[in-house]
């Protein structure tokens, strides 16, 4: 057991844990960030996809102990204040769920997808998300959703005006 | 005591298809539920009208008067305006928690937002024996319909009563009565003048048209979206309790294995809670790390005999059949005509064997309960179909009548027909019980695989005779274990025999989306293609010569309409069509495929749909179930299989377990056939039976390979 400092969501937090536990359970246990789920324990569908200095990764398969000294963002932390992060609004808008358990892995995957690729073509977002599972099938409509926040967002980011 | 969990291996029969009368009951003290409820109205629906009648007296009940048995389902509208339904219906991703709430809105002219749902609460909701066959929307869906209607019927004879006024010339409309003559409008609240009015509903209560819906028959938005892409809403797995510990079971080392020893003493050394229990192996830590390595450091040694692999499994099915199985239920097998007969007479006689795999649900969220006692009084969250089944095992289980058993269903990451039982609820509520404390226990993705069912294996016979102009004059057909739904054809065939054959399966098996219905259709589909072949007809034209269904004709003809049936095709690419009758919904697939003939590649270009399910109640949320039955059906009509061998499952992990994703799915277009003349019925399963025999025609028609078990091409096309 060691105390781990962190930084999730713009906020500090200190845990005691075995730096070897992986993120996903302390952000599940320790912080009570439930919306980063389980899905498989080994990176293979994407439930439990968190940013990690803007990058989309598998906190099921992160070491907590490898994300010290890194910004963390959940699906809690793309909130600002009422306002829902494009992505997610283009989810709703185009119905991009049915169950909606993978939705916040999906929507994480999205948001780092379109930090370092503002108009993704169809090919780059199924490329870019093929390691994420919907087992209820909406990906036509996730598929819909990132374009649309991609179109939404991209004049907004182009301008350098903070969303 | 001892604890019925997860390690014996019986036959799961399809839940659908049981035929016991529902045992309704009730938990609560009506009388004190609706005190706690307080003013406002307060309507239920009861099931059998004579009692709906005889208990109601056809008109207003008095306060406080004993209310019948048989309810399923009702509404309170408070006079804080906020309108609350109980239902015993869950919701796993079918969105039946918007498409319920419209039908609420549309009869008592409410604004959705004052809608809230109550959904599969043990101590809340009437009883219901769960979420399946497709069932919530053509009978709770009107259930609440008519229970939202008695409710508005309540609020005009009021505000006649106060108004001196005839009721016949009073309107409801957003949340207030009016009366037209004299312009004197009041809204519910008001209306209610802190009385508490109680009312039951006859099953003849009038409803809107469908014709005349304005919320009903919308797209409207998901209720409750918001809490979904802000990863807010707690699912069974994120629930919470203070003081709450980690649950974990060891698992036997192979199907039907018994403990023959188990030393826990390291496990005790490292301050777990560890229960030893029969077969029953588990712990409880206060992390689900602590859990693991607890487990991890029991030593058990676990005795099993040899058992099959899935590779004898064809055999294994056919040699291994109980009995014949009608599937109308009025004996062991369903005959009409002479098969004999017709064989003899046919022109062309044809006989085929079709086989489909074991597959898994794998539903994103795991297993998952979170339990607590208090004294003798046990409540579970957890994730089920069926919360009034997963009540009663846990009252066997732990020998405690249900009512000391309240299972709560917070919304779930899907089910697929493979959350009906209750594994995980029993091993929180054991742990929990010896460690006097709240546990969870979540399944892993290896343990849901191994530990859950499967959708049934199965074989299928097929003996046909046709004539040369096109009528299939013989049809006999034999399903080995898979299943009975779908099973009866809908062609007009004259001479018919069908019989179902129950098989102690090697694995455990039970429900899973649309049923046998997705095996039989593909069997009789792809056949329907061989005799259409053997005669030399189109594909479409040989349907429609024998079938007479309207509804169905009417769907294969818009589905072909939108594809293009008859377009010249480019070397290497396939056209085909499946389609059928299940779950009172018709559907009608229509497939594109390219295969690479050099490297045996398939790609599945474009899928159409044509559906049709009555009066549409959500267009968008219909469109979206259309198009995720097609999804997941690829995995079962292409490439998922589970492997087995010696009581172990081989491929117990996605990285071997191939499920659909983003780059599998083809261009899917739905055609969505609106009957408003007809009542709605669900569409969660039916639009899959028609996807695989599509795609295994279109296969034949680009190869002319005919391929006849499920999945078609788990490694590509080697023909």
């Amino acid at each position: 057991m060691a105390t781990i400092h962190l930084s999730i969501n713009d906020k500090s937090y200190a845990v005691d844990t075995d730096p070897q536990t992986n993120l996903l359970a302390v952000l599940r246990e320790d912080l009570d960030l439930t919306g980063s789920k389980y899905g498989c324990g080994e990176g293979q569908c994407g439930a439990c996809t968190v940013l990690i200095d803007g990058k989309a990764q598998r906190s099921c398969i992160t070491r907590v102990g490898s994300v010290v000294g890194r910004k963390v963002t959940t699906i809690e932390g793309l909130v600002k204040g009422d306002r829902l992060h494009p992505v997610q609004q283009a989810f709703l808008d185009e119905s991009a769920m049915q169950c909606a358990y993978c939705t916040s892995g999906m929507i994480m995957s999205a948001v780092a997808l379109l930090q370092q690729n503002l108009l993704p073509s169809e090919k780059e977002i199924v490329d870019f998300m093929e390691g994420n599972v919907c087992r209820c099938g909406t990906y036509p409509r996730i598929i819909r959703a990132i374009q649309r926040a991609a179109k939404e967002q991209a004049p907004a980011v182009a301008k350098g005006v903070e969303r | 005591m001892s604890t019925r969990v997860t390690h014996q291996i019986a036959l799961e029969p399809e839940r659908y298809e049981l035929r016991a009368a529902a045992p309704y009951h009730f938990d609560l003290d009506r009388r004190d539920f609706f005190k706690f409820l307080g003013a406002g109205i307060v309507v239920v629906s009861v099931l059998k009208p004579a009692i709906a009648a005889q208990e109601s007296g056809g008109g207003r009940q008095r306060r406080g008067e004993s209310l019948p048995q048989e309810i399923d389902a009702w509404l309170h509208l408070g006079a804080n305006g906020k309108v609350t339904v109980y239902t015993g219906k869950v919701e796993v991703g079918q969105n039946i928690r918007t498409s319920l709430s419209q039908a609420v809105a549309e009869e008592l002219h409410v604004p959705i937002e004052r809608i809230e749902l109550v959904m599969g609460d043990t101590q809340l909701t009437p009883f219901d024996m769960g979420t399946f066959g497709s069932r919530t929307t053509p009978t709770m869906n009107l259930q609440l319909r008519k229970v939202a209607a008695a409710a508005r019927e309540a609020l005009v004879e009021l505000a006649a009563e106060q108004w001196q006024a005839d009721r016949l010339q009073l309107r409801a409309a957003d949340w207030k009565v009016t009366d037209p003559k004299t312009n004197r409008t009041a809204n519910y609240a008001a209306l209610l003048k802190g009385q508490q009015i109680t009312r039951t509903i006859a099953a003849d209560q009038p409803l809107i048209p469908a014709t005349q819906w304005k919320v009903a028959g919308q797209s409207v938005p998901r209720v409750d979206g918001r809490d979904f892409v802000t990863g807010q809403h707690r699912y069974p797995s994120d629930q919470k309790l203070p003081g709450m510990l980690y649950g974990k079971v060891l698992r036997p080392a192979a199907f039907n294995a018994t403990l023959v020893s188990a030393d826990t003493k390291k496990a005790q050394q490292m301050g777990a809670t560890v229960v030893q229990d029969g077969n029953f192996l588990g712990v409880a830590a206060p992390s689900s790390k602590a859990a693991e390595a607890a487990m991890g450091a029991i030593h058990a040694e676990w005795k099993s005999d040899p058992q099959i692999s899935n590779k004898e499994l064809t055999d294994y099915l056919r040699k291994n059949a109980i009995q014949g199985k009608d599937p109308s239920g009025d004996g062991d097998r369903f005959e009409t005509g002479s098969i004999d007969q017709a064989m003899g007479s046919a022109d062309h006689k044809l006989q085929a064997t079709f086989t489909v795999q074991y597959i898994a649900h794998v539903p994103l969220e795991p297993r998952a309960a979170l339990a607590k006692w208090d004294g003798d009084q046990l409540t579970v969250w957890t994730g089920t179909q069926r919360p009034f089944g997963v009540r009663g095992q846990l009252a066997e289980a732990f020998h405690i009548p249900p009512d000391q058993v309240r299972v709560l269903m917070p919304d779930t990451g899907s089910g697929y027909g493979g959350k009906h039982t209750g594994e995980t609820a029993i091993e929180a509520a054991r742990l929990a019980r010896a460690a006097k404390r709240p546990v969870k226990v979540v399944w892993t993705r290896e343990e849901e695989f191994t530990w859950a069912y499967f959708r049934p294996a199965g074989v299928m016979d097929v003996t046909s005779g046709v004539r040369n102009d096109g009528t299939i004059t013989a049809w006999e057909f034999h399903n080995y274990n898979s299943g009975s739904a779908g099973i009866k054809p809908y062609y007009e065939i004259p001479n018919q025999r069908i019989i179902f054959h129950e098989v102690n399966s090697p694995l455990r098996q039970g429900s899973y989306r649309a049923l046998a219905a997705t095996a039989n259709h593909f069997a009789r589909e792809s056949h329907m293609d061989e005799l259409a072949h053997a005669v030399k007809m189109d594909s479409l034209e040989f349907r429609l010569k024998n079938l007479k269904n309207e509804r169905l004709r009417a769907v294969f003809e818009a589905a072909a309409k939108q594809f293009g049936w008859g377009k010249s095709k480019s070397p290497g690419q396939g056209f085909g069509m499946g389609g059928g009758y299940e779950k009172l919904g018709n559907i009608a697939t229509f497939a594109e495929v390219n295969v690479d003939s050099k490297s045996g590649d398939v790609k599945i270009v474009r899928v159409v749909s044509a559906f049709e399910c009555g009066a549409i109640v959500n267009p968008d949320n219909l469109r979206n179930q259309v198009e995720g039955s097609n999804v997941q059906g690829l995995g079962g009509a292409l490439f998922e299989a589970i492997e087995f061998q010696n009581g172990k499952i081989l491929n117990d992990r996605l990285s071997q377990y191939r499920v659909p994703r983003f780059s599998d799915v083809p261009a899917l277009e739905t055609v969505l056939v609106d009957r408003k003349d007809i009542p709605s019925v669900g569409a969660g399963e039916c639009p899959m039976v028609g996807l695989a025999p599509a795609i295994a025609n279109a296969i034949f028609d680009a190869t002319g390979a005919r391929l006849r078990a499920l999945p078609l091409i788990p490694n590509g096309l080697k023909t």
